[in-house]
């Protein structure tokens, strides 16, 4: 071989490994010197969660709830929805924090819209989404509280819970981690996140009363606060228009009343909370829907 | 006149259709049997009521004042009692506090007699502007005494009386300003001593030349005075009639982005608010009455009426003959900015200008499908934004990075989604921005 070549080969692998020498003293001083402390705690945590990044909890993603828990002894270790009681007791382990109970829960469409057979009062074209076809004239339902059907809260829900069924949002109880992404992005304002424990639910959320209701939807409430009347346990209050049920009191007075605020509504919209009963829906009845 | 004003950037054209409505005089409509007043007829919080259910009410009589903030009172616009004091259906606001009045229809209508206001100071005349309850009744309803109050550090040198009325098939302000043109001038003088200023510029599209004329024939007849009135003739271009395309127009001067026309010493009041001021303070008669144009081809009898604030869509309705089948849209206010309402329940508020009924041809109902990028919404678009990132943006989900677009300083006219191909409906997209912007 050439010397003049293998001199040049030698050279060149002697300086570019002088370079790499450099480079790697130079990046192992600047890594002793510039570490970041970081908490192993909180990569535990983290990979505890189910990195959903849902933001139920009401923090920046599952690392944001992560610094939060392990940082912030204030902040309790049964927020993140999706991973329910596992996830919790794991947090709590790892915290040292004191478990709590984890409430199983799911979200709920306060609107029968479908039952009620309610009808539109103008025919929208706009872009399809709720938000903006509520921006002219409270939306195309008759009633203005009903659910608009265009199905934002399906395409927003992140764990893909929610399928829209004759334009009606159908929440699957399997799915739904009640993180709550669906109530704040439902321009009504009609979903609701509910215990499973619950007994009896009210699926309507009009605020209109006696005539307004029954001229736009065959089972809306009325406002005849019959069921705050009849529940012994006192659980059932009329605020703002609307029916609040007290799920804990109402569990707690137990069966004893046999359900009389079901039997006693005169418009037989108040239920009995069934997850597999959360859309009656009648297939004779056929839609006219916009969009 | 020989040259024709116009805005350098932007604007449509929409056909005019304003031949239904354009020859025929003001007709008063007689009392209707019920009125209903919504509390919130101006931009900011409804008025509270002042009268207690079943009371007695004159004609012009006090009915609620300003609760808080930005207002003006809210007058009965005929003798009667008060029915009731509920929730109302309103265009806009889905449903709101109102007061229904059960017109005494044997009443004699009141006789406003003419008042001598030149011994007024500035400060009386404004505070007459403000109980009559005037507000900017173009459309945009912001109380008209805050406008004539501009902040002390931008001098006003200008008054401009706003004309143009740009919006396809309306004619309400072109009616007033041909039968009432010395009001209107009576008005512009009015406003001129409360801004205390000389300078009247009156701005009307060369489609009104028999309201030119009339406009013009009043100026020169009141003369005699040190004030300096003049009439100028604008090219026929949407949304000229907007405050700051016409003060481009006629002035030159460019209002900066978020700022007020007083920041370029400029006040804008549209014609009939100025013939209300004139009939607030010369006569003492509050803003309960006000013509609306009454249009489109699904009306039996289309005109230009004199109503009552409170009146029913359904009573307009039937004064004029009814609706024909063909209605496949009814409007409030102009074809370009106003809205569609789903019920013919409700009153016509303060900044009623009109009611169109359209019919199939008419309107366009084509379901909007994806931006090709054409363009043609910059071209169109008077404030030089970019309307078709703002749809792109909202259908992304991405409201809150529209502000870079300019979407609060899109005032809504419509220009672009009239010209784009693709039907999209950019207003639509551009107040789901400025509501999701805001929110977030």
């Amino acid at each position: 071989m050439d010397p003049q070549l293998v001199k040049m080969a030698i050279g060149g692998l002697v300086l570019l490994g002088c370079i790499g020498l450099f480079f790697g003293i130079g990046l192992a001083i600047a890594a002793q010197k510039f570490a970041v402390e970081s908490n192993p705690l909180i990569e535990e945590v983290l990979e505890s969660l189910p990195l959903a990044n849902c933001g139920g909890c009401g923090y920046p993603g599952c690392e944001g709830y992560a610094i939060e828990v392990v940082t912030n002894p204030d902040v309790p270790p049964n927020l993140c929805f999706p991973g329910k009681e596992k996830v919790a007791e794991k947090v709590a382990a790892l915290t040292g924090k004191k478990m709590t109970a984890v409430e199983d829960t799911m979200a709920v469409v306060r609107c029968s819209r479908i039952e009620g057979r309610v009808s539109h009062k103008h025919h929208y074209i706009g872009f399809s989404s709720c938000t903006a076809a509520s921006l002219g004239f409270g939306g195309p339902s008759a009633c203005q509280y009903a659910c608009i059907g265009l199905g934002e809260c399906a395409e927003a829900c992140p764990f893909g819970a929610i399928e829209m069924v004759d334009n009606f949002p159908e929440i699957s109880p399997d799915k739904c981690v009640s993180c709550g992404v669906c109530v704040k992005t439902c321009p009504k304002n009609i979903i609701e996140i509910q215990t499973l424990k619950a007994r009896v639910w009210v699926p309507c959320s009009s605020k209109d009363l006696g005539k307004a209701v029954t001229s736009v939807c065959q089972v809306g409430c009325i406002g005849c606060k019959m069921c705050v009347k009849v529940c012994p346990a006192q659980a059932v209050t009329y605020e703002n228009n609307l029916i609040h049920i007290d799920h804990k009191a109402c569990i707690a007075y137990g069966p004893s009343c046999e359900e009389i605020c079901v039997s006693k509504c005169p418009r037989d919209i108040f239920r009995i909370y069934d997850t597999h009963d959360m859309v009656r829906r009648d297939p004779s009845v056929g839609l006219k829907m916009a969009g | 006149m020989v040259s024709t004003l116009t805005f350098p950037k932007g604007g449509v054209h929409p056909p005019e259709s304003k031949g239904l409505t354009e020859q025929l005089p003001i007709q008063v409509m007689p009392l209707p049997a019920e009125l209903h007043l919504i509390l919130g007829q101006h931009i900011g919080a409804p008025c509270t009521p002042t009268v207690a259910k079943k009371a007695a009410v004159g004609e012009g009589d006090l009915v609620a004042d300003v609760s808080k903030g930005l207002g003006v009172p809210l007058h009965a616009p005929a003798a009667g009692s008060i029915k009731a004091i509920a929730t109302a259906a309103h265009p806009i606001r889905v449903t709101t506090p109102s007061i229904t009045l059960a017109v005494d229809r044997e009443a004699q209508p009141r006789q406003w007699t003419a008042d001598q206001w030149q011994q007024l100071t500035a400060q009386e005349l404004l505070q007459k502007v403000h109980d009559a309850g005037i507000v900017g009744i173009g459309g945009a309803g912001f109380p008209t005494h805050v406008k004539l109050k501009p902040p002390a550090d931008t001098p006003v040198d200008t008054l401009l009386l706003n004309g143009a009325e740009c919006e396809p098939y309306i004619t309400a302000d072109h009616r007033s300003m041909v039968e009432k043109a010395e009001e209107i001038v009576e008005g512009a003088k009015i406003l001129l001593k409360i801004l205390g200023i000389k300078t009247c510029v009156v701005g009307i599209e060369n489609n009104k030349p028999d309201a030119i004329a009339a406009m013009t024939a009043a100026v020169r007849a009141a003369g005699g005075d040190d004030s300096d009135i003049s009439v100028v003739t604008l090219q026929v271009k949407y949304p000229q009639g907007s405050e700051k395309q016409l003060i481009q127009a006629i002035t030159g001067r460019k209002v900066p982005a978020m700022a007020l026309p007083s920041a370029v010493g400029v006040v804008v009041h549209n014609v009939s608010t100025t013939r209300a001021v004139y009939e607030a303070v010369a006569l003492g008669k509050p803003l309960i009455e006000k013509v609306v144009t009454i249009s489109g081809r699904g009306i039996v009898k289309p005109a230009n009426l004199l109503v009552k604030i409170g009146t029913k869509v359904s009573d307009i309705v039937e004064y004029c003959g009814g609706i024909s089948d063909e209605v496949a849209k009814v409007v409030l206010g102009g074809p370009m900015m106003g809205f569609a309402v789903s019920t013919l329940d409700i009153p016509v508020t303060k900044t009623t200008s009109a009611v169109l009924f359209l019919t199939k041809e008419e309107i366009d109902t084509t379901p909007l499908s994806s931006c090709i990028r054409c363009g043609w919404c910059l071209d169109a678009c008077p404030m030089g934004l970019e309307p078709k990132e703002i749809g792109l943006y909202v259908e992304a989900n991405r409201p809150e990075n529209t502000e870079q677009f300019g979407v609060f300083e899109c005032f809504e006219c419509g220009s672009c989604a009239y010209v784009c191909p693709a039907k999209r409906p950019l207003v639509q997209f551009v107040r789901l921005a400025k509501m999701k912007a805001k929110r977030s």
